[in-house]
């Protein structure tokens, strides 16, 4: 064979990225474990809101084993410093980070924006980007499940809400309990103290006497410390739970906790992550999707009791709507008329209350 | 508004007030000694969860307030070490400790969290305090009765005795003092541990007065409260009870003026109703400050580290 030097190299190199062509293919992403980071607005331990979130990240990790690793970073203050930590989990390589406060929702956008290629979710937020979805949970279904209770146990008529920021999912919280309490109890007024802030043991506890001390003779609450549940127990005043069961807090006063059930957010959210089929859809999901039930009804007759499972089944088959018109404003204008309802979008954009609460928008 | 209201309301106030209280005490008698001890946050809340692991385990509150003071006092000298035998900045130094004590309560918390307590039981005979009447003279926790005592006996010691003419003179002049053949280091770790264990013992008040159980940063910044109040009151125990009172009103009617619905109370957002004792207390401090009188009633050493001169 006439082998000119030429011929050779051609042939030789040739040959090699023929024989290097099956190692060459793309970054084992897939191969390596997503990392999700999650960003928590007060301490893991708070028997609340945020010890709810910690335990579905966990239920999140035995669900999907060694496919995910995860960190989280909690007590962040919302404001400038949330977007400091957000950028810093970005920089340690998180695929996915969830943000649990509605507070972060500008920071995580600022965020979200110098990061395209990781995915964010922010909860009970509603702003909009490519890769930034809200995931929420239809509170005010477990709200009307506690203002029916509640209306049928006060005397005085009178329920108290310690209301902590005038943001819609509050707002839609004060509605909800209110309206679900005036269905069983057409003389049913709210009172409602804003505390601007979600977590202040001392503050809360003064909030709640402060409550009290003006009539109020049952009482719920939006905070994420046990402190006003404590505080009922100790005056014998009916209360609820919010976020995990505090009934450990109040044995005897506590007939009922909303129990938030994040863990199929956050498991649905990494498999598509992993499977790369994350879309930055929102998702509102309730007691029909296992994302909010309540704690067992305990210490109330029993006309109470089969009334408040009678609301649950109701959410979940779908007979029972809490924002069913005809609804009206403290101003007394129809806000929604007889026949329709408040839609999804209304809700989560809420910032009026309705008639029958005492108290103004913050 | 109904005396029950009223006697509600007096029952909130003395409860918010006397944390600010007992950690303002014990600020006012380091600072006369000439030391700034920013730190009080930090003591508040280990004096906090000392009482609360206290309670919690031994089941004694008087020893949780024990206890309380005891730590606080022995984490204000590590302060004490820094600043007194080191001279270290004392601004910076007690903000370190500032951190260092909301952390470390943090970390021993932990275990902590998610459980109740029980208090302290009534001092006097219960008759005594079944009328309205009686419950807003006898109905409170011995813990308040011991900061109005606490009150008499600084201010009694600091104009009254030698030992705090002592006090006062490593304050105002430290190097005179010296010469004269006092201690000045020795005075001053003396005021620093005795702030401490009142911080302590301020901060043991939230588990066993306002709400009892442990949460992370349960004073919620009541001790930055107690430093501002020891200016607004010039340095002196009286027009420091009268501060935390004030500081304790502002903050409990903010909460029942809402809670009452009444139409008034929307004249202003509810973010500036919260803001109102702390905009209230800068105020009054600036008022203060501009005076000559008062403002000359601080402590001519405050803040300076005692360096003896040849």
């Amino acid at each position: 064979m006439n082998m000119n030097r030429r011929r050779f190299i051609q042939a030789s190199a040739t040959t090699a990225i023929a024989a290097a062509l099956p190692l060459i293919h793309s970054p084992a992403y897939a191969d390596t474990p997503l990392k999700v980071g999650y960003v928590y607005v007060g301490p893991v331990n708070d028997g609340g809101w945020n010890t709810a979130h910690e335990a579905a990240r966990q239920q999140m990790l035995k669900e999907l084993g060694d496919k995910v690793t995860s960190t989280y970073v909690a007590s962040v203050n919302e404001g400038p410093d949330s977007e400091r930590v957000f950028r810093d989990l970005a920089n340690q390589g998180c695929g996915l980070i969830f943000g649990t406060s509605f507070g972060y929702m500008d920071s995580l956008m600022k965020v979200a924006k110098d990061f395209p290629n990781i995915k964010f979710e922010m909860c009970t937020g509603f702003k909009k980007a490519p890769n930034v979805a809200n995931y929420n949970i239809r509170f005010h279904e477990g709200r009307s499940v506690i203002g029916t209770i509640a209306g049928m146990l006060t005397k005085t008529n009178v329920g108290g809400y310690l209301a902590t920021f005038p943001v819609p999912e509050v707002v839609s919280g004060i509605n909800s309990f209110q309206l679900s309490a005036q269905k069983v109890n057409p003389k049913f007024r709210t009172k409602v103290i804003w505390i601007n802030t979600w977590f202040d043991p001392a503050k809360e506890a003064d909030a709640a006497r402060a409550l009290i001390d003006q009539g109020c003779d049952v009482m719920t609450q939006h905070t994420d410390s046990p402190a006003a549940v404590q505080v009922c127990e100790s005056k014998g005043i009916p209360t609820f739970g919010q976020g995990a069961d505090q009934s450990k807090f109040a044995p005897t006063m506590c007939k009922t906790s909303t129990e938030d059930q994040w863990g199929p957010f956050y498991i649905s959210a990494a498999k598509d992550v992993l499977a790369g089929t994350w879309k930055n859809t929102d998702e509102y999901w309730g007691m029909k999707e296992g994302a909010i039930q309540m704690a067992p009804i305990t210490n109330v007759p029993d006309n109470v009791k089969a009334a408040g499972d009678k609301i649950i089944a109701g959410w979940k088959d779908g007979s029972y709507n809490v924002y069913a018109g005809p609804i009206k404003d403290q101003k007394g204008n129809v806000k929604v008329a007889e026949g329709s309802s408040l839609s999804f979008d209304d809700i989560l954009g809420l910032n009026w209350l309705v008639d029958g609460v005492d108290g103004n928008m913050g | 508004m109904s005396l029950d209201y009223l006697i509600a309301v007096l029952i909130t106030v003395v409860g918010a007030s006397t944390p600010i209280l007992f950690a303002g005490l014990g600020e006012l008698v380091a600072e006369k000694s000439g030391v700034l001890n920013l730190g009080v946050e930090g003591m508040m809340l280990i004096g906090a969860i000392a009482a609360f692991a206290t309670v919690d385990q031994l089941g004694n509150p008087w020893l949780a307030v024990v206890a309380a003071a005891a730590a606080g006092a022995a984490v204000s000298m590590i302060f004490a070490v820094l600043t007194l035998s080191l001279s270290a900045n004392q601004v910076a130094t007690g903000l370190a400790l500032t951190i260092f004590g909301t952390g470390l309560s943090t970390l021993i918390g932990n275990n902590f969290t998610g459980r109740a307590i029980k208090t302290f039981e009534p001092l006097f005979p219960a008759a005594l305090a079944s009328n309205p009447i009686g419950r807003v003279v006898f109905g409170y926790s011995p813990l308040v009765y011991f900061s109005f005592i606490m009150v008499a006996l600084v201010a009694w010691f600091l104009r009254g005795t030698r030992a705090g003419l002592i006090l006062r003179a490593v304050g105002e002049n430290d190097l005179s003092a010296h010469s004269i053949g006092y201690s000045v280091t020795g005075v001053r770790y003396a005021a620093v541990a005795f702030g401490g264990a009142m911080a302590g013992i301020g901060g043991a008040t939230f588990p066993l007065v306002l709400t009892p159980l442990w949460a992370e940063g349960l004073t919620g910044g009541r001790g930055w409260i107690a430093i501002a109040l020891v200016v607004f009151a010039g340095w002196r125990p009286v027009w420091l009870l009268a501060g935390a009172y004030f500081f304790g009103l502002l903050s409990t009617f903010e909460l029942y003026a809402k809670a009452s619905g009444a139409s008034w109370t929307s004249i202003l957002p509810s973010e500036a109703w919260a803001a109102l004792p702390y905009l209230a207390t800068v105020v009054v401090l600036a008022v203060i400050s501009a005076s000559k009188q008062a403002g000359g009633n601080a402590p001519a050493c405050l803040g300076k580290p005692f360096i003896p001169s040849a």
